[in-house]
């Protein structure tokens, strides 16, 4: 594999972290009864603390996200996930910021999940795992940012799932963050929204493979139910116009020989997309995280809103014109939620072709927002400082 | 929306901005619609302690009012209004934007749900200059209408007459007028003679309809 090549805007060779959060002496208790007794999270850091603690930007990942936010690991050349948002000079400025991204609990890439092993029984989870909550998510992060020494993050930022976080940390405890920022969230998923994960599930836990959950054990794998999954949630996160776009109804190789193999462009990149879920999914965790979301309504809490109206930090919210998983309405809802409870809120709605997925694109006006957003952050903090 | 009349300068509050914050009791809770860079909220915040959001949806202003720390929501003030709660601010301004949006009765009657105390302002197309400009066979320009026809945001040419019609027919009350001069400052001239004589006027109201229902 060829070192990567050096460019000033990116956070170069990073390396994942690991660190041991919940132990039985200390179980994480979990928000809808159960206990962890072992939490080990993976995670990433870029950039610098300052002394005072005071410039740390946490990123929340989306369902299939993971740690490597940005830069190279040792022997690959594709770059984090979120790359294009996140080194030095970017909207997330790694020489301003100390940026923290780790896997989330009930994840697959490293942190303790369903697919680990249970130090308990020596077997994998499986469906043994408890249910997880949203607010679950916030306490393991809670407790990897006091893990780091950090009392007051100066944000918190997250697309999508990662979104969902970063309202449920700031609802819940407003007094760790500043700013958050939430793109591309909802706070509380509708009807189709529910059916499109429902039918991902079903693909998964109907696959021969699945054996209730004990895969592991039986040496099967749901390859089958994932790879469906993954293909019809693929086309959830773009757009008409953006698969119109990039496929149109091209054929795949010189023409069109009609048949029920892969003909069509779009047919074979779909399949190329769930070959590539294959490698780095966990169908589990697949369950687990998409099924969070589900049941994610903070709103509908009695008092839901009674300790961010206190604490007051300013949120950030942008949805994108085509995006139709998390359309704008989602974005409004929380927006129209926090700022009733009188909390200082900016929301954009962003032109983009792209759908659900423009949230890691390298959109000018997206970008910009989110830079101008974290600036003042950090120019406010310096005035605090002074 | 930007407030369409007059380019808004960065640092300095103009004029009419000025006295138009004079009439916003401190610490209210203030909503301004189209609130450009921000620079009204920015002084009502620091001077006079209120809670602020703007709304806009020009982008540039959007990312302005951002880096100088104003909340601001990206909404159509014609057809979005609807996310805000009743009664959710103290007194909700549209300043000299009126002209500009397509349904001025819609959006007068959400601000009056949004606040009890309106704030408006307006240029005056029956101001004389504009009056002249029409006899003399052209679109009126001034510093109030700086456009030419052919690109101006405006899209309703009312007079201070017409826009004080319209506030009666949807049972906004007038507690305070202010006409204003083509510099900003008060008008000189006797209130009386304002449809001639002011470039534009600043409207405190209250909504009538929604009083009545909170009695």
């Amino acid at each position: 594999m060829p070192a990567p090549v050096p460019d000033p805007t990116s956070v170069g060779l990073v390396a994942p972290q690991n660190v041991r959060l919940f132990t039985p002496d200390h179980p994480l208790t979990l928000a809808r009864g159960g206990r962890l007794d072992h939490v080990e999270v993976v995670y990433e850091t870029y950039g610098r603390l300052t002394p005072e603690k005071d410039n740390a930007v946490f990123i929340c990942h989306a369902l299939t996200g993971d740690a490597h936010a940005a830069g190279f690991r040792e022997g690959s050349d594709k770059p984090g996930w979120w790359d294009n948002l996140i080194g030095p000079g970017k909207p997330v400025d790694t020489t301003k910021f100390f940026v923290i991204c780790p896997n989330l609990l009930g994840g697959c890439q490293g942190t303790t999940g369903p697919g680990s092993v249970n130090p308990a029984t020596g077997a994998v989870y499986g469906l043994d795992f408890p249910i997880l909550d949203m607010a679950d998510f916030v306490t393991v992060h809670r407790a990897l940012t006091a893990h780091l020494g950090i009392d007051r993050l100066l944000a918190v930022v997250g697309g999508s799932l990662g979104g969902m976080q970063v309202l449920e940390w700031a609802l819940r405890f407003p007094a760790d963050l500043a700013n958050a920022v939430i793109v591309a969230a909802s706070s509380r998923l509708t009807a189709e929204n529910i059916a499109f994960s429902a039918v991902a599930r079903e693909a998964i836990m109907r696959d021969p493979g699945f054996r209730g959950g004990h895969y592991a054990e039986a040496g099967t794998s749901p390859d089958m139910g994932l790879s469906i999954a993954r293909m019809m949630a693929h086309i959830t996160y773009l757009s008409g116009e953006a698969l119109s776009a990039k496929f149109g109804r091209e054929p795949q190789f010189d023409g069109l020989a009609p048949g029920f193999g892969v003909d069509f462009a779009v047919e074979s990149y779909l399949h190329h997309q769930a070959e590539v879920f294959l490698d780095r999914f966990d169908a589990l965790s697949y369950l687990y995280l998409s099924r969070v979301m589900d049941y994610f309504d903070p709103f509908a809490r009695p008092g839901a809103t009674a300790a961010i109206a206190e604490v007051r930090p300013n949120v950030l919210a942008c949805s994108f014109t085509t995006d139709w998983r998390f359309d704008a309405t989602h974005s409004l809802r929380l927006v129209a939620r926090l700022h009733g409870a009188g909390v200082p809120v900016t929301y954009r709605s962003i032109p983009s072709s792209q759908g659900h997925d423009s949230f890691l694109m390298p959109i000018p006006r997206y970008h910009d927002t989110i830079r101008a957003f974290l600036d003042r952050g950090l120019a406010v903090r310096e005035g605090e400082r002074r | 929306m930007t407030s369409v009349t007059q380019p808004s300068r960065p640092d300095r509050l103009r004029r009419d901005l000025q006295l138009l914050s004079s009439l916003i009791p401190v610490g209210s809770r203030v909503l301004d619609l189209g609130c450009g860079h921000g620079s009204l909220l920015r002084h009502l915040q620091a001077e006079r302690g209120c809670t602020i959001q703007g709304v806009e949806i020009d982008d540039e202003s959007v990312l302005t009012a951002i880096q100088r720390g104003v909340p601001v929501i990206e909404l159509d003030i014609d057809y979005q209004l609807n996310n805000f709660d009743d009664r959710a601010y103290d007194v909700v301004v549209l300043s000299r934007t009126l002209q500009a949006v397509r349904r001025p009765k819609e959006v007068l009657l959400e601000m009056a749900r949004i606040a009890p105390t309106i704030i408006v302002s307006m240029p005056n197309f029956a101001y004389w200059r504009n009056r002249l400009g029409l006899l003399s066979g052209h679109a009126p320009r001034s510093k109030d209408l700086p456009y030419a026809w052919y690109d101006s945001p405006n899209v309703h040419f009312g007079s201070l007459t017409d826009l004080e019609a319209l506030f009666a027919e949807l049972g906004l009350t007038v507690q305070r007028c202010l006409p204003l001069n083509t510099a900003g400052h008060r008008s000189a001239f006797p209130a009386a003679w304002r449809n001639w004589f002011a470039g534009a006027a600043l409207y405190e109201l209250t909504g009538q309809r929604m009083t009545a229902a909170a009695d």
